[in-house]
């Protein structure tokens, strides 16, 4: 296909966003560029006896009962009905939708929750204490809890609902998955295979045992007295990163095609770069040499040098290691112009929706080159160890043609994207 | 014009042993296979477990075996094989090139943890409070990393050093369809040269039996293509397979397995004949690829009704009209979910490498009856149990 042209520019012709901040991307990027935080105490389950209390968790879409899955679900389609608005594809004809193209969604891990569990048990008669008491109660179920449970289930009802083309991707890259969704769409875009890709990145995981597991691994703040100071990426005094609950799409398209029909180019994603760190499970390795790797890749598929990076949307996770890691993979990549260049994390205001962020931070990266304006890092307390522009606290003006976008996750997920502003 | 996809190295582990010889001579004696199937552990449920894996041989160091569960290591087991296969085990130069595609679902709960938690707390007014308590003491730190999705990918990057890049792909049986088609489609378009595929399986786990139950077997074994719902018996596997551009291949002196032809998935709400409607489509497909000689087809189908019936009707009408020599393999190997399609794959590539199939897995129904010889080319289809159908095209090099 002589359509592969590595650094082959691909249309963004919209946007949706849905994050503690509030619904739709109009409400998200006021509220971002005012630095206001979506952090606030967990009201959906109680927290007595946890170490962490706090979080983004999105509590405007009820359900009932709650699962990971139902909300990821509720979330991600918000936010598709509206890209695909903006975007003017996959629009209701005749109350169907045929979106022209693939869709990629980032979504978390599904299994049955306790709810399913405990309501299992008390079906079970004289109660019941083994997954063998549980499967002779599950005889009776009605197949909700096969059909709500499984990993492929969302991807598939959003592909029934928007009418999206041949057979649906549901991936996971940890915390890069949303950035990684977006790569999906890009590569089959390039490669001619589609005109246009639906990628998502969605995850409403918020639920006691979640919130517990990665307490477990010490990678959440645990400064619960204030829940908006809580995420502080990039200061001397960050504590962890704050769990959260969001979901964006993207409408990514072929740039002829969307000339040919008219559409307004909200942004381009111009390159795309990726690399697997062996080094450990949760670390990487000293050197930064993945996440440099993953940068590199980002820049040279987009045809630049690193001068041209403009503003780095940063990973900016607020545990110590990320942070640090990051700030010694754009010291190694941009050198001492590092220290100028600026960074800023979003999570400092909405946390880490973890799944969804690479999507999310994508979103809210073509919003800064629309806006021309550089959202702030909040709570933000210098680190001298981390000499970097970090934008702190008061959203900037600035001329930014191209943004680099970072995510990185457990497992050595590193991936960066790198956004330019429409022709 | 787009780059020939060479498979250059596979690796297998199941219930019915290793390895192309090992699976061959399993398929090929139905005292073997049958032997293979646990039908009292799980009852009423069927299961063909991995009894035996040394996994010092492909994970060598035992701290990492300690950070996997069995479905972790099934697969950094099954890719160190496939790695060793392709003659890129070792080799710094080309890992550092060579991206993971690998489908999987979440780790092993702690079962035990489990179901003291329901014993206890069921009925008490306040379980949530007390199940923070219970959670926060008794959940194991690295147990949550055995359980997340992209950590199988993420522990053969660190066992075998695969650095290319890495992505993990969800939703059972599709899943490991779209990894193979995903990199299948990026080879030919010149988006990376050398793929490790993968996927594994672990059967013998009753969290993951609770959300399958209504679509497994509960009563005695009958023919694979002939059940109700409640149809799957499932099986234990790990399924690795190094995919490369024929060009990346010759440049380092790699012999191919076979030629990998086609990848292709879709999806439909499976209202009735709607699979069967894209499954003609993929065979519409792949039509000019086929040459005359009979043609092997390793179907995926899982056993659970109607949609199995519905491809044995589809696959009797295709028998129709040219040789082909059908093996419902989860009727030997159980219906590995997202490693499933894989393994077939690989079962495909064993028949083309021999030219012919194993027997008949089901002597009594029509559409295995046919015995093959000259197989050049191999179909697979990958009908999921509730979503999702695929199909693959392997030919012999």
């Amino acid at each position: 296909m002589g359509s592969n042209t590595a650094g082959r520019p691909v249309a963004i012709t919209g946007i949706g966003i849905l994050t503690s901040l509030g619904r739709g991307r109009a409400e998200n990027w006021a509220r971002l560029a005012a630095g206001t935080s979506g952090i606030h105490r967990l009201t959906r389950f109680p927290t007595e006896g946890l170490r962490t209390t706090i979080g983004g968790s999105v509590d405007f879409m009820p359900l009932e009962p709650f699962s990971a899955p139902a909300l990821s679900h509720a979330m991600a389609r918000e936010a598709a009905i509206e890209a695909l608005a903006q975007s003017g594809l996959g629009e209701p004809q005749a109350g169907r939708r045929r979106f022209p193209g693939e869709l990629f969604l980032a979504a978390p891990p599904v299994e049955h929750e306790w709810p399913q569990r405990f309501g299992l048990a008390h079906k079970h008669p004289g109660g019941a204490s083994s997954y063998d008491d549980l499967l002779d109660a599950a005889k009776q179920d009605s197949g909700a809890l096969h059909d709500d449970f499984l990993f492929g289930t969302i991807a598939e009802r959003l592909a029934d609902e928007f009418g999206t083309s041949g057979s649906p991707i549901t991936l996971s890259t940890a915390c890069a998955s949303g950035a990684t969704a977006i790569q999906l769409g890009v590569e089959a875009i390039r490669r001619g295979q589609t005109k246009a890709a639906l990628s998502i990145g969605t995850d409403g995981s918020i639920h006691a045992e979640s919130l517990i597991r990665f307490s477990l691994l010490s990678a959440l703040s645990t400064a619960n007295e204030i829940p908006q100071g809580a995420a502080k990426p990039f200061s001397k005094n960050r504590d962890g990163f704050v769990m959260a609950e969001g979901a964006a799409a993207l409408v990514l398209e072929d740039v002829e095609h969307a000339k040919a029909r008219g559409a307004t180019i909200l942004a381009l994603i111009r390159g795309c770069g990726e690399a697997a760190d062996t080094f450990h499970r949760t670390r990487s390795h000293p050197s930064g040499d993945a996440i440099v790797a993953a940068i590199s890749a980002a820049i040279a598929d987009a045809g630049l040098k690193p001068e041209d990076i403009g503003y780095i949307n940063a990973h900016g996770t607020g545990t110590p290691e990320n942070d640090k890691m990051e700030g010694l993979g754009v010291q190694r990549v941009f050198g001492p112009r590092g220290e100028t260049l600026p960074i800023s994390s979003n999570k400092s205001m909405i946390g880490h929706t973890l799944t969804a962020a690479g999507a999310v931070e994508a979103a809210f990266s073509v919003m800064t080159i629309q806006n021309q304006l550089l959202p702030p890092t909040i709570n933000y307390t210098p680190d001298p160890a981390l000499p970097l522009d970090v934008v702190p606290f008061t959203a900037r003006k600035a001329t930014v043609e191209f943004v680099l976008s970072n995510s990185f996750g457990f497992g050595g997920q590193n991936v960066s994207l790198v956004i330019g502003a429409a022709p | 014009m787009t780059n020939d996809v060479w498979i250059t190295g596979t690796g297998l582990v199941s219930a019915l042993g290793e390895g192309d010889e090992g699976h061959w001579a399993a398929l090929s004696d139905p005292a073997r296979w049958r032997q293979a199937i646990d039908s009292e552990t799980f009852k009423p449920f069927h299961v063909h477990p991995i009894r035996t894996i040394d996994l010092d041989r492909y994970i060598p160091r035992k701290g990492d075996q300690r950070q996997m569960g069995p479905l972790q290591q099934y697969g950094a087991y099954a890719a160190g094989m496939a790695l060793a296969a392709a003659g890129i085990a070792g080799n710094a130069d080309l890992l550092k090139n060579t991206h993971l595609v690998v489908a999987s679902t979440g780790g092993e709960r702690d079962e035990a943890l489990d179901g003291q938690i329901v014993a206890s707390l069921t009925e008490k007014p306040d379980r949530e409070v007390l199940l923070n308590e219970q959670l926060s003491t008794g959940l194991r730190p690295t147990l949550f990393l055995a359980q997340l999705p992209n950590l199988f990918a993420g522990n053969i990057s660190i066992v075998h050093g695969v650095s290319g890049s890495s992505r993990t792909f969800m939703g059972e049986e599709a899943a490991g369809i779209d990894a193979l088609r995903v990199a299948f489609e990026r080879i030919g378009a010149g988006q990376g040269d050398c793929f490790l595929i993968g996927s594994a399986f672990n059967a013998a786990r009753r969290d993951s039996m609770l959300v399958f139950q209504p679509a497994l077997l509960a009563d005695a074994m009958t023919s694979l293509w002939h059940r109700p719902t409640g149809g799957m018996t499932l099986g234990s596997m790990g399924t690795f397979l190094v995919a490369e551009s024929r060009a990346h291949a010759e440049a380092r002196g790699a012999r191919p397995l076979a030629r990998l032809r086609a990848v292709m998935n879709d999806r439909c709400r499976r209202e009735p004949g709607a699979a069967s409607a894209n499954a003609q489509r993929q065979w519409d497909a792949i039509a000019p690829l086929l040459g005359d000689a009979p043609l092997g087809l390793m179907s995926g189908a899982s056993g659970a009704g109607p949609i199995t019936g519905e491809e044995r009707d589809f696959l009797e009408r295709r028998a129709g009209k040219a040789p082909l020599a059908v093996r419902g393999t989860a009727a030997a190997i159980g219906h590995g979910m997202e490693a499933s399609f894989l393994a077939n794959v690989i079962l495909a590539i064993s028949c083309v490498g021999r030219g012919s199939v194993f027997p008949a897995l089901d002597p009594d129904e029509p559409i295995e009856a046919t015995a093959a010889s000259g197989v050049r080319q191999a179909v697979v289809t990958g009908w999921g149990h509730w979503r999702g159908e695929g199909l693959a095209l392997v030919e012999a090099v």
